[in-house]
């Protein structure tokens, strides 16, 4: 298929391949890094991760329409207000959800799962009830649109970099949040185990509320980026779901690590076998290529090992 | 200022009636025509039974208002609903007010069908405007059938049906495609496409018809592929097509992922107000625009029969009428058009036969005109679709299209192409 094409231009497009495949890879890690939080911290199941990711798009689709109207000359960074705030809102709900319903269930994880999707599933109605059913069109400032282009044929778009720098980011931020404070360590200690820990003067109810509010407010963050490349409507957060929980399982539950590692594999896969194949077969090829692996690897790439 | 429906047994007298009416009648859409029910027994205009009194006649509409799909046909409803209001407002059916039940599908197939089924068994609706996936069609067609319903189904789709029991008010793919991909290689001198779509039905048949019909023309498809639906990436087929260099990229990506694509279209550097490549696209209508973000669009040709920046008087009053009604910043589609025009059909349909009942509908059916319809003259074709004009728009930054080209003629409906199979 390359015999036609001249060395230049293949130089060319598997350096943009390269970075197709390091942008979706920022794009999994933003998705999951929530969820891992939450999954593989707390043990929930939360189906609603993608309605949080889409409440943080619609944060930021309600701060460009403020700044838009009353005060348009700062326009150009209306993007990190909407970004802070998504992460404040989201999180806020969060902190509320695991109040109202989430903390009743930690005896029984499997049910977090329907309860979680019933969350869902209320959150998209109320979506489509305050901002209609239709997808809104979120306006990104001009700076961050279209491409540098570095060679004639190389062009590199500029959210997708902003996406990547995003997700550098936040994956740093967390690390340091849970490998170098105390509530890391207090995460880390109830994860391991929730009496001792409480035993021990760790204020576990406290701890998990916060850590479920980290876990939905990363997911705002993520949803508020994603208005540069996605759809912003009542549904669009179940086009999520699916790739997020594959990259947090394929990488090993409890393991931030690991989900950064499935998410390089999974991307680079993706992309790879989309240029060779059609979309639709890379899709298919990429799923059984984790479920075989899986299947001889059911904790996932990395596990935590854990004193049973 | 012949804005009525030619086959009213009534012509001459509402003739009259506009001209007495004057100005305050110009403001309405469609002519007023004073059927009387007296003149029209309930006995002898409905013998099977249907929802019909002295004074009014049941409908069913049926979509999704919640799930995915909401997004879609909440436009259909709003449509149709201004339609029966209208039509009510100039004294209903065979002097009938049309009432209305609304039943919801829910984005899921099953249940349309069991709505369906509600509609047509327990509630007697005379006819149904509903349905808009094909999926939703093919899950009711069944029901429709077995229990004789009529269903107006809006949606342009891939064609390859004709059921006595549906009215098609939108395009099958050959009435979308063919005239689209001859205007770009005549205008634009286009030689080389890639095809590209979302991975069901539709999209997969569509680009059947335009591999086909581009092959017949001499021209080369360079790429053809599909993404599954609500896809979100596509970083790499578009470097595919940057390497490919065609000279279409004709887009049948629908939902969701139809905003990613041409968000990161734009952002990988392919300007389409250059129109190197061109993109030619039959899945995004000004609803979708509303999405996407115009000025991610800004330049791409949609190919359609109906776009809301049609300057007709008709289309004037259309517009200017649903907005009154669902608001100002509403837009209008393709499909919110189509869907308008079910329930004018019906009420033609009825008044030529005479009769609600549903074989009499049906019989009545082909040949009905509507010079009112807001894309213009359309007319219903023995295969139960509509012939109607195709156009091509250029997507502006506002939102909108631009009308760039029409058919000179009426483009014959044609479900069940030759050679294109």
């Amino acid at each position: 298929m390359f015999a036609d094409y001249s060395m230049g231009e293949l130089t060319a497009i598997f350096a943009m391949q390269g970075f197709a495949g390091l942008i979706l890879f920022s794009v999994f890690v933003l998705m999951a890094l929530g969820l891992a939080i939450i999954f593989g911290q707390m043990g929930v199941i939360n189906m609603a991760h993608g309605e949080f990711m889409i409440l943080g798009a619609y944060v930021t689709y309600l701060v460009s329409n403020l700044f838009a109207t009353y005060i348009p000359f700062a326009f150009s960074i209306y993007f990190f207000v909407a970004m802070a705030l998504a992460f404040v809102v989201t999180g806020a709900l969060g902190m509320f959800v695991e109040w109202a319903m989430i903390r009743h269930l930690y005896k029984r994880p499997l049910d977090t799962l329907l309860a979680t999707w019933g969350l869902s599933l209320i959150l998209q109605q109320i979506y489509r009830s305050v901002f209609g059913a239709r997808e809104v069109g979120v306006s990104i400032p001009d700076w961050m649109m279209g491409s540098l282009p570095l060679t004639d044929l190389i062009e590199v778009p500029i959210n997708g970099m902003f996406v990547m720098v995003l997700a550098v980011g936040i994956s740093i931020a967390i690390y340091v949040l849970m490998f170098r404070s105390t509530w890391g360590k207090q995460v880390r200690a109830i994860n391991q185990n929730r009496i001792m820990a409480g035993a021990v003067g760790i204020n576990t109810e406290w701890t998990d509320r916060l850590t479920f509010g980290i876990g939905c407010g990363v997911a705002g963050v993520a949803g508020s980026a994603f208005t540069m490349i996605g759809s912003t409507g009542p549904t669009a957060g179940q086009l999520y779901i699916v790739d997020t929980f594959l990259v947090v399982v394929f990488g090993g539950a409890g393991s931030l690590l690991g989900t950064i590692a499935s998410a390089f594999s999974i991307s680079q896969a993706q992309s790879i076998l989309e240029f060779f194949l059609s979309g639709s077969m890379a899709k298919v090829l990429t799923l059984l290529t984790v479920v075989g692996i899986l299947m001889l690897r059911p904790q996932g790439l990395f596990a935590l090992k854990l004193r049973k | 200022m012949t804005k009525s429906t030619k086959n009213s047994p009534n012509m001459n007298v509402s003739r009259r009636a506009i001209l007495a009416g004057g100005a305050a009648l110009s403001a309405s859409l469609f002519l007023p025509k004073n059927l009387r029910a007296q003149d029209y027994p309930t006995d002898a205009v409905n013998t099977t039974g249907l929802a019909v009194t002295d004074d009014t006649v049941t409908v069913g509409i049926l979509h999704s208002v919640t799930g995915t799909m909401a997004i879609s046909e909440t436009g259909s409803v709003q449509a149709e609903k201004l339609a029966i209001d209208q039509i009510n407002a100039q004294g209903g059916v065979l002097g009938r007010k049309i009432e209305y039940i609304q039943e919801d599908g829910a984005s899921d197939w099953p249940t349309f069908a069991e709505k369906a089924k509600k509609l047509l068994v327990n509630d007697n609706v005379a006819s149904v405007m509903g349905c808009w996936t094909s999926a939703s069609r093919k899950a009711v067609l069944p029901v429709f059938e077995q229990y004789n319903g009529m269903l107006y189904y809006p949606t342009f789709y891939e064609g390859l049906e004709q059921s006595p029991n549906v009215i098609y008010t939108g395009q099958e793919a050959t009435q979308q495609i063919i005239a689209g991909i001859d205007w770009v290689t005549k205008e634009k001198g286009a030689e080389s496409f890639y095809l590209l779509g979302s991975d069901y039905i539709w999209p997969r048949t569509s680009n059947k018809i335009a591999r086909k019909h581009i092959e017949k023309l001499g021209l080369k498809v360079v790429g053809e592929e599909y993404y599954p639906l609500g896809h979100t990436q596509f970083n790499s087929v578009i470097n595919k097509i940057k390497l490919k260099k065609p000279d279409v990229i004709y887009a049948i990506v629908v939902g969701g992922s139809n905003v990613a694509f041409y968000k990161q279209l734009k952002a990988a550097g392919i300007d389409m107000t250059k129109e190197s490549p061109v993109l030619l696209t039959i899945s995004v209508t000004e609803d979708e625009i509303r999405g996407i973000g115009g000025e991610n669009i800004e330049g791409a040709y949609a190919c359609m029969k109906y776009f809301q920046s049609l300057e007709n008087e008709n289309n004037e009053e259309f517009v200017a009428a649903f907005k009154e009604m669902w608001g100002d910043d509403m837009v209008i589609g393709d499909v919110t058009q189509a869907a308008y025009l079910g329930p004018w059909l019906w009420k033609a349909a009825v008044e030529k036969a005479g009769s609600f009942d549903v074989d009499k509908v049906r019989e009545a059916s082909p040949g009905i005109e509507l010079e009112s319809a807001p894309e213009g003259y359309v007319k219903v074709h023995p295969n139960h679709h509509l012939w109607s004009k195709t156009r091509v728009g250029k997507a502006q930054a506002d939102g909108q299209y631009e009308v760039v080209f029409e058919t000179a003629d009426l483009v014959e409906p044609d479900p069940f192409p030759e050679g294109y199979q």
